[in-house]
């Protein structure tokens, strides 16, 4: 028995979510005192294939042909369970991304495998139950999970879990597999890249701002702020709906939830559905006029002032630090 | 056209969440329970959807009969019918494997559920559902328009949208951007107390994940606030305190 790990790639590059998978999967198996296997789908080249021992694969397997390039959920849900079932794997590992999700739960269909989604805890193993903890109530709780089916899932939380180099060499296999016309119904007209910018759900940063900005025209500074950080930009709803900022970066609880290391929030008042969207930050800092704004009370740092004076400040003091 | 919504019953976002049974269970002493903001989208759509060529939208739905106001309420938006299945929503594979148990001879061109619901937050069940039917499965989609009897979905993925073509029937999981929320008019509200709403045993199905307690997180020591003047000293405890940049 072994656990298995899928990591992500896009456009033949593997994704941050994907290598915490595997550092995460790596310590699921030294628990289990067994060996990691990697598996990728798509176009990725050997050397980084093979640099997955890294983080601790003992084992890559790829599958590379021309109709998987691009994410097909079906067809790669088909592919991770033929490879659970050929290398008599009891886990999962897979990062909780939006494909993610609309594909570990297709194979906890095909593997009659329980799934815990968004897991921020390695399992826990006592009296013999394999328990493992994720977010619930929009970050309002924690729920302790139990798996009781044999074959187990698990989707990692992105930045819940940190990259952990070792040195593993890594062994390279072509993993064959006869891909099955029925999993391609769904085609893919076009892939639209928003920008070059860092992606929201991944960003180890988040630069966010809300009606306090007072306009559209005022995001130069935000947006600024967040280049010399290495943040995602986001907004909060009211800013997405008055079209001042695109929907992809609205955050809260009808938009998108996010988790990064640190969390900055201008102008924004916090919105109980605003709160529930980025809770799981670890840090928070909270830029304000308003001293009785709600979303101090779940701030870590807080800065009372202005934000078109506080934020111009905080773009030279970021850049002195940077220097 | 026949859309199949299925709707689950959650807390209110504005709710204090608190536990019973040693941690064990939620606690639903005045909890106000309400539709889940993401299926009203799913049903906003499929309103407007079926509207257009006189088609029907039935909302389906997994709990006990105290969850049968928020069946009505689907119905006063503007279902055309409901059914709940009756028995406790347990895990995500059960409440997928019942609705498929019901959809999969009713010949539904499309089943729409939220991306997820605001208590578990899983968004497991449009993927599940799409398995377990073996039909294909968008899970967070932005966008749902119709040609002929195929669908053309926008869905979300980091950095950008995805387009996709996707013949009758499927499931998607909406998101914000697929319709705008419907509030219910007096006459939806009148309507909705003599439309069919059925009640349809459970099949049997074993969970594969058990909940087998809660916790809050540990609330956050309270805020430092640091100077206005002195946005140096954030930097500072940025770097070496928290340890973030």
């Amino acid at each position: 028995m072994s656990v298995l790990v899928y990591i992500e790639s896009a456009e033949g590059k593997f994704k941050k979510s994907g290598f915490e998978a595997v550092s995460y999967a790596k310590a699921v198996a030294n628990q289990l005192n067994t060996n990691l296997v990697a598996l990728s789908i798509g176009n990725v080249a050997d050397d980084d294939l093979k640099a997955l021992g890294n983080y601790g694969a003992n084992k890559v397997l790829t599958v590379n042909q021309e109709n998987l390039k691009s994410f097909v959920n079906q067809a790669y849900a088909a592919i991770i369970s033929e490879v659970v079932k050929k290398e008599n794997c009891e886990i999962v590992v897979l990062s909780n991304s939006f494909s993610c999700k609309g594909l570990a739960p297709r194979i906890a269909v095909k593997l009659q495998a329980g799934l815990v989604d968004g897991a921020i805890s390695l399992p826990n193993l006592a009296d013999g139950k394999f328990v493992v903890k994720n977010n619930v109530f929009s970050s309002k709780a924690i729920a302790f999970v139990e798996i009781t089916s044999p074959i187990k899932i698990l989707a990692l939380m992105p930045n819940a879990f940190k990259l952990v180099e070792t040195s593993e060499q890594a062994l390279v296999e072509t993993f064959d597999y006869q891909t099955n016309e029925s999993d391609f119904t769904a085609l893919i007209k076009e892939i639209v890249k928003a920008s070059d910018k860092i992606s929201l759900p991944d960003a180890e940063i988040v630069v966010s701002a809300g009606r306090g900005l007072k306009g559209p025209e005022n995001w130069g500074m935000i947006e600024e702020l967040a280049a010399l950080l290495g943040a995602a930009v986001a907004c909060s709803k009211p800013v997405s709906d008055a079209h001042w900022r695109p929907h992809e970066e609205h955050v809260g609880q009808t938009g998108i939830t996010v988790s990064p290391n640190l969390y900055i929030a201008i102008g924004i008042s916090g919105a109980i559905q605003h709160i529930a969207g980025v809770s799981s930050s670890k840090i928070i800092v909270v830029i304000n006029k308003d001293a009785d704004a709600p979303f101090f009370k779940v701030a870590d740092y807080g800065i009372v002032g202005d934000a078109f004076e506080v934020v111009p400040k905080l773009i030279a003091a970021v850049k002195a630090f940077k220097s | 056209m026949k859309i199949l919504v299925c709707i689950s019953n959650v807390p209110d976002t504005t709710t204090k969440i608190t536990f019973t049974d040693d941690n064990s269970h939620l606690n639903n002493a005045g909890v106000q329970f309400i539709l889940n903001p993401y299926d009203e989208i799913a049903l906003a759509r499929a309103i407007e959807l079926t509207e257009a060529e006189n088609g029907t939208v039935t909302v389906i739905h997994v709990g006990d009969a105290s969850t049968d106001p928020t069946l009505r309420k689907a119905l006063a938006i503007g279902a055309t019918d409901a059914v709940r299945i009756n028995a406790q929503p347990s895990d995500a594979y059960f409440v997928a494997s019942q609705i498929a148990a019901f959809a999969k001879d009713k010949g539904f061109d499309m089943i729409l559920t939220g991306r997820e619901s605001i208590d578990y937050n899983g968004a497991k069940v449009a993927a599940m559902l799409g398995e377990l039917l073996d039909i294909p499965s968008v899970s967070i989609t932005k966008k749902i328009t119709i040609e002929g009897s195929t669908g053309i979905l926008e869905r979300e993925i980091e950095g950008g949208k995805e387009v996709l073509v996707i013949p009758f029937p499927f499931v998607a999981g909406t998101a914000e951007g697929v319709a705008d929320w419907k509030i219910p008019n007096m006459r939806g509200i009148m309507g909705a107390r003599t439309k069919p709403l059925v009640v349809v045993e459970a099949v049997e199905v074993n969970n594969l994940t058990k909940i087998i307690q809660f916790e809050t997180p540990a609330p956050r020591t309270s805020v430092q606030l640091v100077d206005a003047g002195e946005v140096d000293k954030l930097i500072d405890l940025l770097h070496n305190t928290a340890k973030v940049i």
